[in-house]
């Protein structure tokens, strides 16, 4: 049986040496390993993750910070969409000379009610314009059809709509500039954000969740504003608000506005914007500049409707609603509206990352404080160490050098353990932390399966070499069959579990599978170098 | 040789319906407790809601903190110590404002003068209810799955009525953990969710070892002419050592994490180590216990069959 014995031991001593490459790297593998200079003051300065080796990646549950669900409102996407073929159809229309009656009937229909039947053949070339639609209830007698948005143009649109809220967060977070955030899609809608060491949620929250559509709407002119509010605006054109806030009272008014319905011109058609301070007032504001194409219908825009009024919005409120006094051709606006710095630097920051294309919601929060994220890697380190000595103990009392070979197979795990979770990136939470103390007890089974066997073979009067080989060859399938069931638990956990239980899933997995290794191959051996040499062997302490 | 069982031969399987009475009445009176307090008590991973966890400078008694609350109407949240009289939970109703804005309003409650004082904020947690509502669906279907799937797995290695006595004795220690949660007001959270899959898969080991050594008699004991209960029995003492053993090992882990690990990690604690320890009992009278009135269930009827056939 001694046969193989270098190449088991040159094994053995890549696995420790790789692991303590991987937990404790020198300074260039360190960048090479993790892609990141040695060191990051901002991941390892407030955290105090005392005895933890730095490379290992942790949870926000302990370094501190904001984890964030959020639902994108696609039904709103689409809508938005709909709504957006509504003015298209609408100025298509009467270009054609077609009078018509639009309006969203459902999230993905359009009524269409033609004013005379007449025009019917006229306006079946616009509706065939509108190639993501297809017609039904067509009723060529009342001159009426839905136009319905096809459905795989709106699973389209939903997939569409996901991805650019995701790219759109990462733009701002980006900008934001938070150290190694990570925005990832969960699900059909769902945008998980994690965002380590934020101290302040709030900001950061408004920040990624503002949906910050810029719009340009003329405002009616002599509109009779209560007439609007009594009975609904008329076609084609909305209601939108104007919020104050008076910075004494702190009273809130809202006037409302009368405005065109269609949008002439968007966030899209911006190249940048910036704070900028007012020099007489002294208060912030954000100028914006519009991007070529963007600052030439600007132009135009303002040479046609000089004297008008132009409402700003965003969102959906009216910022401002400034009179229109001559053409504008620099293609530079002011967004002005009582903002605090940090409000008009956050305005600046969303602006320039581009508009959500729907509204998100927050539909799971969590947030840590980093000091209670140094409390729980302190308590979570004092847990492994004592669940450690305890078990150490125990095995030492009960099986004296067999106990000594299964401790030292049991630091091998916990280095094996931490060096895999440092090699695949995979982030330490304080459930995981449970995880490896509840690891040390269950690796360790897998020697008491093995010793008790051996012990066993031993009463039933064979040799020590040979109860040796018994007990690890009998007791293989047992344990084999022990770790399945432990990694099929596991696996269904990692596979339902969100954040920090991920990680209890993660850690113990990786603990079990690990044991496989070191409770049989490494502890057979250390046993065979022990008993196997060329003197006889009448005991084994075990 | 240090050593805690030498050749046990306690008669664990004769004994068996006095442990199917004790589990009956334990998990009769956790069900009772469950129902007598409206149902499990789910912690805001599954019922939606707000959580913070504040810290005073100094000690604060709970009804001044309830005192300051009922300023902002939330004088029905749920306050609890949490682990030092500084520190303490809340937990709020869900409401329509952003968990931040609640938040402000808390502190700035409890900093108003003659309030305890304005805390230092260790931890909000906001779940929306259609989270809530997907995460409890989730946990079901992962429990049925890791039952399912140990099922199977069982019913491969060994058959499926080993498969389904293991069930049992899984389905046995859930019902005890959920039981004891209930008793000691312990919430239903994700992570007392992952002990309770940890505890199905590894409550289900010891009960591998047995039945392993059972087939490995097999020949022998049907050569000696033993009752399948004798089998059994058999077993089970001789991997009754490795049993406790192993459990025992876990149980030192699990009982350490309870007492160092902190508060955040004390129900996850509380129920990997009832579960150990229900584990390792339901392996014995269970899962043991199961098979051997099963068997002698079909033996009888196979014999009242024949009988039949004979007359």
């Amino acid at each position: 049986m001694r046969r193989g014995l270098p190449i088991r031991i040159a094994l053995v001593a890549v696995v420790i040496l790789g692991s303590l490459l991987f937990l404790y790297p020198p300074g260039p593998v360190y960048h090479y390993l993790y892609g990141r200079p040695d060191g990051r003051p901002e991941a390892s300065a407030p955290t105090g993750r005392g005895l933890l080796p730095r490379t290992l990646n942790l949870g926000l549950d302990l370094q501190g910070g904001i984890h964030l669900v959020l639902g994108v409102d696609l039904d709103k996407a689409i809508e938005a969409q709909v709504e957006r073929a509504a003015t298209a159809l609408r100025s298509s229309l009467e270009k054609k000379g077609v009078s018509s009656r639009i309006q969203r009937r459902s999230t993905t229909e359009l009524a269409v009610e033609l004013a005379s039947p007449q025009t019917w053949q006229a306006a079946q070339a616009a509706f065939n314009e509108l190639a993501q639609f297809e017609s039904k209830e067509a009723d060529q007698a009342a001159g009426r059809v839905v136009l319905a948005l096809r459905p795989r143009e709106a699973t389209t649109l939903k997939e569409l709509a996901v991805r650019q809220a995701l790219e759109t967060i990462r733009n701002r977070v980006d900008q934001f500039g938070v150290a190694e955030p990570s925005i990832v899609q969960q699900g059909e809608n769902r945008i998980l954000v994690q965002l380590p060491g934020v101290q302040d949620p709030d900001r950061a929250k408004s920040l990624i969740g503002k949906t910050a559509l810029l719009e340009f709407k003329l405002v009616v002119e002599g509109a009779d504003i209560e007439r609007a509010l009594r009975d609904g605006p008329p076609e084609g054109t909305e209601v939108l608000y104007q919020r104050r806030v008076d910075k004494e009272t702190r009273q809130e008014t809202r006037t409302p506005h009368l405005v065109q319905k269609k949008a002439l011109l968007s966030g899209a058609d911006l190249a940048t914007a910036r704070v900028s301070i007012d020099q007489t007032t002294s208060e912030p504001y954000v100028s914006v500049e519009l991007n070529p194409a963007g600052a030439r219908a600007f132009a135009a825009l303002t040479e046609a409707n000089v004297g008008r009024r132009l409402g700003i919005i965003l969102d959906g409120n009216v910022h401002s609603a400034p009179v229109i006094r001559e053409r504008i051709p620099s293609g530079q606006a002011q967004i002005t509206g009582g903002f605090t710095s940090e409000e008009a630097t956050d305005l600046a920051i969303v602006l320039r990352a581009g508009a959500l294309p729907a509204p998100v919601q927050v539909l799971e929060e969590r947030t840590v404080g980093p000091s209670l994220g140094a409390d729980s890697i302190r308590q979570g380190v004092v847990a492994i160490l004592a669940s450690t000595a305890v078990v150490a103990l125990f095995m030492l009392v009960y099986y004296r050098l067999s106990g000594l070979i299964a401790n030292v197979a049991l630091m091998l795990n916990l280095l094996i353990l931490l060096a895999v979770m440092a090699g695949f990136h995979a982030t330490l939470t304080l459930p995981g932390i449970a995880g490896i103390a509840l690891t040390v007890g269950m690796a360790v089974d897998t020697n008491i399966l093995i010793f008790e066997r051996i012990r066993e073979e031993l009463r039933s009067g064979k040799t020590v070499r040979v109860a040796i080989g018994a007990g690890f060859s009998r007791a293989f399938k047992t344990v084999v069959d022990t770790h399945v069931t432990v990694l099929v638990s596991g696996l269904i956990l990692f596979q339902f579990g969100t954040g920090p239980v991920k990680g209890f899933a993660v850690s113990l997995m990786i603990g079990i599978a690990a044991s496989l290794f070191t409770a049989v191959f490494f502890t057979r051996l250390l046993f065979d170098l022990i008993y196997l040499g060329p003197r006889r062997v009448e005991s084994i302490s075990i | 040789m240090f050593q805690v069982f030498v050749d046990p031969q306690y008669n664990f399987i004769g004994r068996r319906r006095w442990a199917y009475l004790l589990s009956a009445v334990f998990i009769l009176i956790g069900i009772g407790s469950i129902v007598a307090k409206g149902g499990l008590r789910y912690g805001i991973d599954f019922s939606g809601g707000t959580l913070i966890q504040i810290r005073f400078e100094q000690p604060v008694p709970v009804d001044k903190i309830r005192a300051s609350l009922e300023h902002i109407k939330m004088g029905e949240s749920v306050i609890q110590e949490f682990g030092d009289p500084r520190e303490f939970i809340l937990r709020l109703p869900l409401v329509e404002t952003s968990a931040e804005a609640v938040t402000k309003q808390v502190q700035d409650a409890l900093g108003q003068p003659g309030g305890p004082g304005k805390p230092e904020i260790r931890r909000v947690e906001f779940v929306g209810p259609q989270v809530g509502r997907d995460l409890q669906i989730q946990a079901l279907y992962a429990t049925l799955w890791s039952m399912l799937g140990i099922l199977i797995y069982i019913a491969i290695r060994f058959d499926l009525k080993g498969g389904l006595a293991s069930l049992a004795a899984i389905v046995h220690d859930v019902l005890v953990c959920l039981s004891a949660m209930s008793l000691t007001n312990r919430e239903m959270s994700l992570p007392v969710l992952a002990a309770l899959l940890t505890i199905i898969g590894y409550s289900v080991n010891d009960t591998i070892v047995a039945y392993d050594r059972m087939r490995e008699n097999r020949g022998k004991g049907q050569r000696r002419g033993e009752s399948f209960a004798v089998q059994i029995n058999t077993a089970i003492n001789q991997t009754l050592s490795r049993t406790i053993l192993t459990a025992l090992t876990v149980f030192f882990s699990t009982a350490v994490l309870y007492v160092f690990g902190g508060k955040v990690l004390e129900d996850l604690a509380f129920v990997l180590t009832i579960g150990v320890i229900t584990g390792t009992y339901s392996t014995v009278y269970i899962a043991g216990a199961l098979i051997v009135d099963w068997t002698q269930w079909v033996e009888g009827r196979a014999r009242g069959k024949k009988i039949t056939a004979k007359a």
